[in-house]
């Protein structure tokens, strides 16, 4: 402890952990409700999921390498292949070098899946869920926004990212996607700041090339079955009709395991088992991961991450 | 070079030639995308405040930037003289470099001036200086305790709002950070 610092927490950091306590029960109140099944998934992990922009803590173990999972979800979705077909995990997930007023080394992800279903059927359990948990803490359904309040009645607002692009920052997304750094430099500074500031949106469609483990749009193969949630300008979770063709599934992991090795970050394997799963068969599922950190902070009026943890990584 | 792990408040960085300070940070990272830090930075010459993100590991220039302490001497022209009493070096400031600091120049005041590449930009005055009362309505003796204002003109030209009982002539201590009237020195 250094010196200075006192366990005595102030009144309305105390009040905040209350209300993420309430707001966790009010969650699994939602999904026991609904006949989601709660699971546990290791967080140690062989493989701790190859996105490019994800870096993994590495943990000693004999026998090879294992890491704290970046998301819990390779075995969620063999859950799906054992049989299971509605199942919720809240769990820590882990990524490297996330410090920030809305981000923190470890967090608390909500991650759900359901089987036979795609991105549509996942963004209305969300907006339900967000509603039902608004509810259950203020009796209503506003959040107190940067620009006054915010409506979290479903049905949220839905844009696709060509929309988006188109509307804040005025060019076309297929233009600007060969350059990624751009996509993500216009995504920052023009788009994000002005999604959910009346009411949450989903943003839809996003480029085929811009999700390893979705699928592609049944109407359209330009564009992934992927959406992300906003509220307030803050990213509060990522969904997908989940991609559960094997052989595809394999292409994007090794492309995405060369662009690594390629760029000279750190290559994780592929995780054998949940590739024999997608072989064994997923049904069509969709998913959902979603900060639950974040919600909090919005649903107290919070903009700093900290205030509704007992402990950031860098307080302990 | 400086990381962009080494942003924080008041960094001196150098853009396209000009120094630079941060005065706002926020990391930011799309959960499948790069991270970036979005920052809020004054330009430390205009004063202009301008809106730049860096991407994770981009290279940041340092701003060369040193201090010196240095006396006040004169005003030649429309610029303030200053000079360093260990080695009697000179330099020049303008009016437009000074800004609000123009004001509390009095005779023989020590400074900081500011220098960016080996070249003067500004000054930082003391917290406190002392400066004469040279224009303002007779003052109510017996008024020490209301908190109604009167404007005063200081021997610099600095006009501030001051209490009722203070005279033409009486000496006030000015905060040199807000610009106004703090207490009224016996000289």
């Amino acid at each position: 402890m250094r010196r200075g610092e006192r366990h005595r927490l102030g009144r309305t950091r105390i009040e905040n952990l209350e209300r993420r306590h309430r707001a966790l029960q009010a969650l699994r109140h939602f999904f026991d409700d609904r006949g989601f099944v709660e699971v546990e998934t290791p967080a140690i992990v062989p493989s701790p999921g190859l996105d490019y922009h994800l870096e993994a803590f590495e943990v000693g173990h004999t026998g090879g390498p294992r890491y704290l999972h970046t998301s819990p979800e390779y075995q969620m979705k063999r859950l799906l292949a054992g049989g299971f077909e509605r199942i919720y995990q809240i769990c820590k997930a882990f990524r490297r070098d996330e410090q920030g007023t809305f981000h923190n080394p470890e967090f608390t992800m909500l991650e759900w899946y359901r089987t036979h279903a795609g991105a549509c059927e996942v963004m209305q359990d969300t907006e339900e869920l967000i509603a039902s948990i608004v509810r259950r803490l203020s009796g209503g359904t506003t959040l107190v926004g940067t620009d006054g309040p915010i409506d979290v009645a479903p049905p949220f607002a839905r844009m696709t990212v060509a929309q988006a692009f188109a509307r804040y920052a005025d060019v076309d997304v297929f233009e600007v996607l060969p350059d990624e750094e751009r996509f993500f430099r216009l995504l920052i500074e023009r788009i994000e700041p002005n999604l959910g500031r009346e009411q949450p949106v989903f943003l839809t469609h996003y480029p085929a090339s811009m999700a390893s483990l979705a699928r592609l749009t049944p109407e359209d193969p330009r564009f992934a079955d992927r959406f992300e949630t906003y509220v307030d300008g803050i990213e509060l979770s990522n969904g997908f009709g989940e991609l559960v063709d094997p052989a595809e599934q394999r292409i994007r992991l090794e492309r995405d395991q060369a662009r690594r090795r390629t760029d000279g970050r750190a290559v994780y394997p592929i995780d054998e088992r949940f590739m024999a799963a997608l072989e064994e068969g997923v049904p069509p599922s969709g998913g959902n991961a979603l900060g639950v950190d974040r919600l909090v902070m919005l649903l107290i009026g919070s903009r700093d991450i900290a205030d509704v943890m007992t402990f950031t990584t860098e307080e302990v | 070079m400086y990381e962009t792990s080494d942003i924080k408040k008041n960094l001196k960085i150098q853009i396209d030639g000009a120094p630079y300070a941060v005065v706002e940070f926020q990391f930011v990272k799309p959960g499948k995308g790069g991270a970036f830090t979005r920052t809020k930075l004054k330009n430390m010459i205009s004063g202009a405040v301008l809106e730049r993100t860096f991407r994770s590991g981009e290279k940041l220039e340092p701003a060369d930037m040193s201090e010196r302490q240095m006396q006040y001497l004169y005003m030649e022209g429309d610029n303030a003289v200053f000079m360093d009493t260990s080695d009697y070096e000179q330099i020049q400031l303008t009016q437009e470099q000074l800004g609000d600091n123009r004001f509390y120049l009095v005779d023989g005041l020590m400074v900081d001036v500011l220098f960016f590449n080996d070249k003067p930009i500004g000054v930082t005055p003391p917290n406190f200086v002392e400066l004469e009362v040279v224009e303002t309505e007779p003052g109510f003796k017996g008024d020490t305790s209301s908190n109604t204002t009167k404007p005063a003109k200081l021997s610099t030209g600095l006009e501030v709002q001051v209490p009722l009982f203070i005279d033409q002539g009486e000496w006030l201590k000015i905060d040199t950070r807000t610009g106004s009237y703090s207490e009224r020195v016996k000289k």
